[in-house]
C-alpha cells in the first residue's frame, strides 16, 4: 500500500497526562470572581438592599403610609427620623425600605421575563436562520429604531400607570436586546461542528438546542441579563418620576423623587436621597455584571 | 458606494413602516375610548356610531392605519386633546430646543470621552485609569432625572449661580444661544443630558483602544522608534469609524431620551411635551411626537452608517 | 490491490445485507449549488457549483482517498454524504438501499451507518460538556440508557487510548488537539458505524501526532471492520492510508483509480501538478519552479470546457470548449484508472490524445484508457 512503515510511531499504551483537578466552566468561572473583591463588594450590597427590601416590614421604624402633617420634611439625620420626612410627614426611611420592594422587583422581574421570552425568541431565529430568523429579528429591529427610554415612555404613555403596565412596558423594552444577544450566540454555537456531529448522530432539534445550545449561550445571555438590571431600575424609576409607576400612596423611589422635587427649597438634602438609592443600587448591578462578564470571559 | 447608500436606504423603508405601525398601535393600547371622550354624557348611541364612522372608527384596523397614515404623510399628525391645535406644529416647535441641547451635550461628551479614554488607556491599570473608570460607571449608572435634581440642589437652590428651570425671560421664541444670559439656562440640562453618554463613550474608546495597543502592528510601530504620540495617534485612528458610528447613536438616545432631562428643567423640547401628554392623556400629542422622534432617530442611524461607510476603508459595501 | 480483496472476502459482518461484492456506498450524480445573492432586492444572481455531478463508489473494508485543494468542494461532499446538507440532485445508495427513499433504508439507518470525523477540533466538541458526556450523547439519542451510554462512552475512550477514569470527566479545553481528535473519533464510533467519513482529521495535528492518529484509525479499521472515506489535502498521509483516491477540482472528480496507480502514473495533469508540489525527502530533489500557478479559479463561474484549463500546461483548443467525460465510474472495475482529460481519450481532439488505432490495440487487449 505505501512506503512509510505501518508502525513507526507506536501508540503509548496511554496518553501521558499531568494529573490535574478538573474543574468544570461554572467551577472556574466561580474561582476567579474569588478573588474580585469589587464584584464581591457589590454583590454583598445588592444581597443587603434585596433583604432590606424583603424584611422592610420588620426593619421599618414606622408606618411608611402613615402621614402627620406637623412633621412636615424633617431634615436629615433628625433623631425621630433618621432620613428625614417628605412633604406629608411620612418618614422617609421607612418609606425607603418599602420603596426598595417595587424598586428591586421593577429591575428583575421585567429582565428574568424578557430573558426567557426574548431568548427563545433569539434562540429559535438563530438555530433556525432563514426566513424564521429574517421575520423575527426583522421585528426586532423596528423596536431598535426607538431609544430605549422613548420605548417604553410611549408604550406606558399609552397603557397609563399601574404596576402591572409598568412591568409590561419594561419586558416590551427589553425584549429586543436580549433577543439579539441570543440569537448572535445561537448562530454562532450553530456554526460549530460539535452541532453537526449532534445532527449526525440522528438527534432531534429540540434535544440538541437543550443539551447542545443553551449551555452554550448561557454565559452570554446572563451576562447581558446582569447589565439590563440596572437598566431597568432607571427605567422603571423614570417611569415612576413621570407618574407612570405605582399610584402615590404606595411607595416607589422613583415616584418619591419625583414628589419630593416640590420640596428642594424647603429640604434639598432629603430630596435627593431616593436618588442616591436608585443611584447605589444601579452602581452595584452594574459593577457585579462587569465583573460576571471578565469572571466569565475563559478561553474554553 | 451609491449602490450601497442605495441598498441601506431601501433595507430604512420596513424600519420606518414598522415604527409607523407601532406608533398606530399606540392609540389601539390606549384604554378607553376616544369616541366616548368626544361626546357628551348624554349623547345617544346613534349620535355615538355616527362619530365613530365620521372618524374612520368603524373600518377594520388596516383600513384605519391606511387612512391614518396617509394623513400622517401630508404631514397631518391629527389634534391634540389638551389645546386644539395640531400636534405637527408643536412637535415641530418644541424639536427644535431638544436636537440644540442634545448636539451639544453629545459633542461635549464625544470631546471629553475621547480625551478620558485615550488618557485612561494610555495609563492603563493606573490610579488615573481607575478614576476615569470610575466617572464612566457613575455617568451610566446615574439616573439623570436625579442628576438633574442634584444638579439644581447645587447650583441654583445653594449657589444661586444657575437659574433653575425653565428657558428664561425671553422664551425659546428669541432664545439665543450665543447670549449669556439666555445660555446660562441651558447648561444644567446639557450637563444633565451629557454624563449618560460621556460615561458609555469613555468605557468604549478605552476598552477598543486597550485593544488595538495589544495588537501586533502596534509592537511593529514603537519598533521602527514612532513616539508614544505617533503610536497612539495611529491607535486612534484606528477606532475612529467605531466612535463616529456611537457618537451617531447618543445622539439619536439623547433626542429620544430627553423627556426625563426636559421635565426636571422644565425645557419645553419634545421631552417636555411628552410629559404634558402622559400628564393630560393626550393620546394624539403622544403618538405624534413619539413617530417623529423615532423617525428622526431611524434616519440618524442611517447617516451614521454611511458615514462609517465613507470613513472607514475597509467597509466596501457595494 | 491484494490486501484489498482480503478485507473484502474477510467481512463476516452480521450488519452486512448486500454481500461483500455490494458497494458499502455508491453516490450517484450529487450536485450542490449554494446560491450567491446580492443587489437590491436580494435575488439570486450566481451560484457555486460547490459539487457538481459526481458518482464514484466505496466498498466494504476498503479506504477512498479524497483529494484536492482548498475550496475543491471536499467538505461540502462530506456532508452532503451525510446529510448535514441538503443535496440538489443525486442519489446515495448504502450497501444496496437507496437512501431517504421510498423502499430504501430511511435516514436513522443511515445516521447509525455512517458517522464522520471532523477536521476543527476547536469547534468539533461542546465546550460546556464533559468528554464521556459527549461520547455519550449519540447512544442516548438513538434510545440506550443513561447508563448503558456511559459504560459505551468509556469503553470507547479506552478503545482510542484515552484512560476513561483520568479523561472521562475532562472538559474538550483540558485535552491536546491529538486527544481531541481521539475523542471524536470515539464519538463518531458510538453509533457503531459502518462507514468512517474523515474530514481533514488529521490535517490540523502535529506529525508525530499525527502519524498516532492515523496508526489507531488502521487498527480500529481491522477490529471493527470498517470503511473509510478519507478527505486530506496531505498526498503523503492519503497515499499511506488510501486504496484508491478520488481527485476533486472544482467540484468535480478529475481523476480517480488505485492508489499506486495514481500516485506512479497519474493521468491528468492537475493531479501531476499536485503530485509534483510534495516535498521530497531529499534535499536535492527540490520544487524549484511551482508546477501549478495561480489560485484555483471562482467555482461561480468555473471556466468553460474543462474546468482545469485556465491553468493547464497542456492546454488547447478543444479543453476550452468541450468538457472532457471521466467515464462510467459506476460500472467500472476498482482497479480501473479513469481521468476526465482530453488527452487520454482517444479521438477527443487534442494532439497528445492517443490515436484511435492506438486505442483499438489496447481495448483488444482488455485494457481500459
Amino acid at each position: 500500500m505505501s512506503d512509510i512503515p505501518a508502525n513507526l510511531i507506536p501508540i503509548p499504551a496511554t496518553q501521558a497526562a499531568p494529573s490535574q483537578r478538573v474543574r468544570s466552566y461554572w467551577g472556574s468561572v466561580w474561582n476567579r470572581l474569588r478573588y474580585d473583591y469589587v464584584t464581591l463588594f457589590c454583590l454583598a450590597l445588592i444581597i443587603l438592599i434585596v433583604l432590606s427590601a424583603v424584611f422592610a416590614p420588620w426593619l421599618a421604624p414606622m408606618d411608611p403610609d402613615k402621614s402627620s402633617m406637623a412633621n412636615r420634611l424633617r431634615p436629615i439625620f433628625h433623631p425621630k427620623y433618621f432620613l428625614g420626612t417628605d412633604e406629608q410627614g411620612r418618614d422617609l426611611l421607612s418609606r425607603m425600605l418599602y420603596g426598595g420592594r417595587v424598586s428591586l422587583l421593577m429591575g428583575i422581574m421585567p429582565v428574568v421575563l424578557a430573558t426567557t421570552i426574548g431568548g427563545l425568541f433569539g434562540v429559535v431565529a438563530g438555530y433556525y436562520g432563514g426566513k424564521v430568523n429574517m421575520v423575527i429579528m426583522r421585528t426586532m429591529d423596528v423596536f431598535f429604531a426607538f431609544p430605549s427610554v422613548l420605548l417604553a415612555v410611549a408604550i406606558s404613555g399609552s397603557l397609563g400607570g399601574g404596576i402591572t403596565n409598568q412591568m409590561l412596558t419594561l419586558t416590551v423594552v427589553l425584549i429586543p436586546p436580549l433577543c439579539r444577544v441570543a440569537e448572535t450566540a445561537t448562530s454562532q454555537v450553530r456554526t460549530m461542528d460539535f452541532v453537526d456531529a449532534a445532527r449526525a448522530s440522528g438527534a432531534s432539534t429540540a434535544s440538541i438546542i437543550s443539551t447542545h445550545v443553551l449551555i452554550n449561550i448561557l454565559s452570554p445571555v446572563l451576562v447581558y441579563a446582569s447589565t439590563l438590571v440596572s437598566v431597568s431600575i432607571i427605567l422603571a424609576s423614570g417611569l415612576s418620576f413621570l407618574g407612570l409607576g405605582v399610584s402615590p400612596p404606595t411607595a416607589d423611589w422613583g415616584l418619591m423623587l419625583s414628589t419630593l422635587r416640590q420640596s428642594i427649597y424647603v429640604e434639598p438634602l432629603v430630596t435627593a436621597v431616593p436618588g442616591v438609592a436608585i443611584l447605589i443600587t444601579s452602581i452595584a448591578f452594574n459593577l457585579v455584571s462587569d465583573g460576571l462578564r471578565q469572571a466569565m470571559d475563559v478561553k474554553a | 458606494m451609491w449602490l450601497y447608500a442605495l441598498r441601506r436606504l431601501v433595507l430604512t423603508l420596513p424600519i420606518l413602516f414598522g415604527v409607523t405601525v407601532i406608533c398606530f398601535a399606540l392609540v389601539q393600547i390606549a384604554p378607553g375610548d376616544p369616541i366616548q371622550n368626544l361626546l357628551s354624557p348624554t349623547a345617544s348611541q346613534e349620535d355615538a356610531d355616527r362619530l365613530r364612522a365620521a372618524y374612520g372608527l368603524d373600518q377594520p384596523l388596516p383600513i384605519q392605519y391606511f387612512i391614518w397614515i396617509a394623513k400622517v404623510l401630508r404631514g397631518d399628525l391629527g389634534m391634540s386633546i389638551a389645546n386644539n391645535a395640531p400636534v405637527a406644529t408643536e412637535v415641530f416647535r418644541a424639536f427644535g430646543n431638544t436636537i440644540t441641547i442634545a448636539l451639544i451635550s453629545v459633542a461635549l461628551a464625544f470631546v471629553l470621552s475621547m480625551i478620558l479614554g485615550v488618557i485612561a488607556a494610555y495609563r492603563s491599570g493606573s490610579i488615573v485609569d481607575k478614576l476615569i473608570t470610575a466617572v464612566a460607571v457613575f455617568g451610566i449608572s446615574v439616573p439623570t432625572f436625579w442628576l438633574g435634581v442634584v444638579l439644581v440642589i447645587v447650583f441654583a437652590v445653594n449657589m444661586f449661580w444657575l437659574p433653575a428651570t425653565g428657558m428664561g425671560a425671553s422664551g425659546s421664541e428669541t432664545f439665543n444661544y450665543f447670549n449669556w444670559e439666555d445660555f446660562k439656562f441651558a447648561i444644567m440640562p446639557i450637563i444633565a443630558l451629557a454624563l449618560p453618554p460621556l460615561g458609555i463613550m469613555t468605557r468604549t474608546t478605552r476598552a477598543s483602544l486597550a485593544e488595538i495597543l495589544n495588537q501586533d502592528f502596534v509592537q511593529t510601530l514603537r519598533a521602527k522608534g514612532l513616539s508614544e504620540t505617533a503610536v497612539m495617534f495611529h491607535a486612534v485612528r484606528n477606532i475612529m469609524p467605531q466612535a463616529v458610528a456611537m457618537l451617531g447613536l447618543q445622539l439619536g438616545y439623547l433626542i429620544g431620551g430627553s423627556v426625563l432631562v426636559e421635565t426636571v428643567f422644565t425645557w419645553p423640547g419634545t421631552g417636555f411635551l411628552l410629559n404634558k401628554a402622559i400628564l393630560t392623556r393626550d393620546i394624539p400629542l403622544l403618538q405624534g411626537t413619539i413617530l417623529v422622534l423615532a423617525t428622526v432617530f431611524v434616519l440618524i442611524n442611517l447617516v451614521v452608517d454611511l458615514a462609517q461607510s465613507v470613513i472607514d476603508p475597509r467597509i466596501k459595501r457595494a | 490491490m491484494t490486501d484489498l480483496i482480503d478485507a473484502i472476502d474477510a467481512s463476516p459482518d452480521s450488519r452486512d445485507r448486500g454481500g461483500p461484492a455490494q458497494p458499502m456506498l455508491i453516490v450517484e450524480n450529487i450536485k450542490k449549488y449554494f446560491p450567491i445573492r446580492a443587489g437590491l432586492l436580494n435575488r439570486q444572481v450566481a451560484e457555486v457549483k460547490a459539487v457538481d455531478d459526481i458518482s464514484f463508489y466505496v466498498l466494504k473494508g476498503e479506504t477512498l482517498g479524497i483529494v484536492g485543494e482548498s475550496g475543491c468542494g471536499k467538505s461540502t461532499l462530506a456532508r452532503l454524504l451525510m446529510y448535514l446538507i441538503d443535496k440538489d440532485e443525486g442519489h446515495l445508495i448504502l450497501d444496496g438501499d437507496p437512501v431517504g427513499e421510498k423502499l430504501g433504508v430511511a435516514l436513522d439507518g443511515l445516521r447509525r451507518s455512517l458517522q464522520m470525523v471532523f477536521q476543527d477540533s476547536y469547534s468539533s466538541l461542546n465546550p460546556r460538556l464533559p468528554i464521556e458526556q459527549s461520547i455519550a450523547y449519540g447512544p442516548k439519542v438513538q434510545g440506550a440508557s443513561s447508563k448503558q451510554a456511559k459504560e459505551q462512552a468509556r469503553a470507547l475512550l479506552d478503545k482510542v487510548g484515552l484512560k476513561p477514569d483520568r479523561f472521562g470527566q475532562r472538559y474538550p479545553h483540558e485535552l491536546s488537539g491529538g486527544q481531541k481528535q481521539r475523542v471524536n473519533i470515539a464519538r463518531a464510533l458510538a453509533l457503531d458505524p459502518r462507514l468512517l467519513i474523515l474530514d481533514e482529521a488529521v490535517s490540523a495535528l502535529d506529525k508525530s501526532v499525527e502519524a498516532q492518529v492515523l496508526n489507531l484509525l488502521g487498527d480500529l479499521k481491522e477490529q471493527l471492520n470498517l470503511t473509510y472515506i478519507f478527505i486530506s489535502h496531505d498526498l503523503h498521509v492519503v497515499r499511506y492510508i488510501s486504496d484508491r483516491v478520488l481527485v476533486m477540482y472544482l467540484g468535480q472528480v478529475v481523476e480517480i483509480g488505485p492508489v499506486d496507480k495514481i500516485y506512479d502514473a497519474p493521468k491528468h495533469p492537475y493531479t501531476r501538478a499536485l503530485l509534483e508540489c510534495r516535498l521530497s525527502m531529499d534535499p536535492a530533489d527540490r520544487v524549484e519552479v511551482a508546477p501549478l500557478a495561480g489560485d484555483p479559479p471562482n467555482p461561480v463561474n468555473p471556466p468553460s470546457g474543462c474546468r482545469f484549463h485556465t491553468r493547464c500546461p497542456h492546454v488547447e483548443e478543444v479543453c476550452m470548449s468541450k468538457a472532457p467525460a471521466l467515464g462510467d465510474v459506476l460500472r467500472s472495475t476498482p482497479d480501473t484508472h479513469l481521468a476526465a482529460c482530453h488527452m487520454v481519450h482517444a479521438g477527443s481532439g487534442h494532439t497528445k490524445a492517443p490515436k484511435p488505432a492506438d486505442a483499438m490495440m489496447w481495448a483488444n487487449l482488455g485494457v481500459t484508457l
